[in-house]
């Protein structure tokens, strides 16, 4: 239902996110992104053109991390965004609190 | 599941002997659990197909009503397992009607603002943070995304939601 797969990059991580980001799956979600923070990444690339369906308990897991990446210095930017991704984000206001990218190359680049 | 049709007529058409329409509704009864969600969303989309939505507004009530049945878990039963979720969908003559229902404690929605604020970015010292109140987003939602939303508390059997939202133009 949601498969994450990270790769760290020299400065970056990238995180590719496909499938569907809910209550159900979120924690799933929330513990990828803490394990990399706690691992001192605080420069992350969320690869999101396969994530077919987010709702607020994804948004609140995107928030939470922003939150704590910027604490550190760090951001969570967003690549590739699917419609549905940027159709929430943009229902609750967030999408102007991410910076987000129309490919991944760019995103990682941006850092 | 069982899918009942009801045939009736219109009494202000004028071919009445020949004009019908359908009403059709189901229903379905789930664990309050995070994993059912899916179900939950997989069932109301087939509802909502057969009402006629696009791809947008099946979208839109899928996220309706995973965002009330993430509520029912989390702020009536506070916590999964601790009862079911019963949701029934219909199609009327001019709305497609989603009922929810729970037996967890009364659900206020006095309590939850109408609308999230706009999410800011203020600076704290040096620190950048986020004054972000994320927790308002599913009633949000809901009110965005159905065009009436009632919650109603029965005395003990629990709470009622109602969804509304309007069938597409033919």
């Amino acid at each position: 239902m949601l498969d994450i797969n990270v790769q760290s990059l020299k400065r970056v991580d990238l995180i590719s996110i496909s499938g569907r980001v809910d209550s159900s799956t979120a924690p799933q979600l929330e513990q990828t992104l803490e394990d990399r923070m706690g691992e001192g990444r605080h420069s992350l690339v969320l690869e999101m053109s396969d994530v077919n369906y987010l709702s607020s308990a994804g948004l609140r897991t995107l928030v939470s991390a922003l939150r704590a990446c910027k604490k550190k210095g760090g951001d969570v930017r967003i690549a590739n965004p699917s419609e549905r991704v940027s159709e929430v984000m943009a229902l609750a206001g967030l999408d102007s609190l991410f910076t987000m990218y129309d490919d991944v190359t760019m995103a990682v680049g941006s850092y | 599941m069982a899918t009942r049709w009801l045939m009736a007529t219109p009494s202000s058409s004028p071919f009445n002997a020949s004009v019908t329409f359908m009403d059709k509704k189901d229903s379905l009864t789930v664990p309050g659990r995070y994993n059912e969600i899916r179900h939950i969303c997989d069932f109301v989309a087939e509802g909502a197909a057969q009402a006629g939505f696009d791809e947008d507004a099946i979208f839109q009530v899928q996220l309706a009503c995973d965002e009330a049945c993430t509520n029912i878990i989390e702020h009536t039963y506070e916590a999964e397992n601790a009862g079911k979720i019963q949701i029934s969908w219909e199609i009327g003559r001019r709305t497609f009607t989603i009922i929810i229902e729970d037996s967890g404690k009364r659900f206020d929605p006095g309590e939850i603002p109408p609308a999230p604020v706009p999410p800011t970015a203020v600076r704290v010292g040096q620190e950048e943070d986020y004054d972000v109140k994320v927790g308002g987003l599913g009633v949000y939602f809901m009110r965005k995304l159905m065009d009436k939303v009632t919650f109603h508390y029965n005395e003990g059997s629990g709470n009622v939601l109602t969804m509304e939202k309007r069938l597409p133009e033919k």
